[in-house]
């Protein structure tokens, strides 16, 4: 046993402590999860939709199509 | 050990002291318990049981006892100790600690997994049917060029990873 006397723990407040840790810690991780989400997946898919788009000639690409020779309707 | 985890999971009484008395018998006689008396257990929720640890005090004990109603101060560390035992059985850090059940639990979980792989082995030779002709290695050829030829997914999905000047899997 310990010769000199322990340091008195924390007697009040605990479970108000451990609630704000938790809230805090959600909401960083909610938030944190979002952000990733937003610039991991929904801004690079923006992107490549745009960059598709932007020079596409419908046209050409039903050609194209119909060259393979997929359609029953346009051959 | 694990009985008495369960048990002291069912309700706030334990099964009965002796169960519960392990490395830490003081001499306490167990006689047969009246299950409709307090009972003393050992929970992290429940800190300050209904009953003290040791209900039959010995003879020194019984004199200890006496002692605590003088000043605190004329105990000895020892006989703290041994107040402290006669109230309580485990304190908390004993009655906290891990143990290996864990190993037991992924163990055995995996265990039966791979038993099931063997079962599904039988069954996929035994039981069975063969699989459908759309798996052939021609059919799947020939499948994957017509959905190359529709541009299946052309923005970020199947036929974007293809090179259509090249006729290849892009790199």
């Amino acid at each position: 046993m310990a010769s000199s006397a322990l340091a008195k723990p924390q007697m009040r407040g605990l479970l108000a402590r451990r609630l704000r840790i938790h809230i805090v810690g959600a909401v960083i991780v909610a938030l944190g999860a979002a952000t990733l989400y937003k610039f991991g997946v929904a801004e690079p898919r923006k992107k490549a939709y745009a960059d598709f788009y932007r020079n596409y000639d419908s046209m050409k690409d039903f050609e194209e199509m119909r060259k393979a020779g997929i359609f029953q309707s346009a051959k | 050990m694990l009985a008495t985890r369960v048990f002291s999971l069912v309700g706030k009484r334990a099964l009965s002291t002796s169960v519960c008395l392990r490395a830490h018998a003081h001499g306490s006689v167990v006689k047969s318990d009246d299950f409709a008396l307090p009972s003393y257990v050992d929970r992290r929720d429940y800190p300050l049981p209904d009953v003290a640890h040791v209900k039959h005090l010995s003879a020194s004990q019984k004199a200890l006892k006496e002692k605590e109603k003088q000043p605190w101060s004329n105990l000895s560390l020892d006989e703290k100790v041994e107040l402290y035992r006669i109230k309580f059985n485990e304190s908390f850090a004993e009655m906290k600690r891990g143990t290996n059940e864990w190993k037991t639990v992924v163990g055995g979980a995996l265990f039966f997994m791979g038993f099931t792989a063997l079962i599904i082995i039988w069954e996929k030779h035994y039981v069975y049917g063969p699989i459908p002709h759309t798996f052939d290695e021609d059919w799947v050829a020939k499948q994957t060029k017509r959905m190359l030829d529709m541009k299946v997914s052309p923005v970020q999905g199947f036929s974007a990873k293809w090179d259509y000047d090249k006729n290849e899997w892009k790199k």
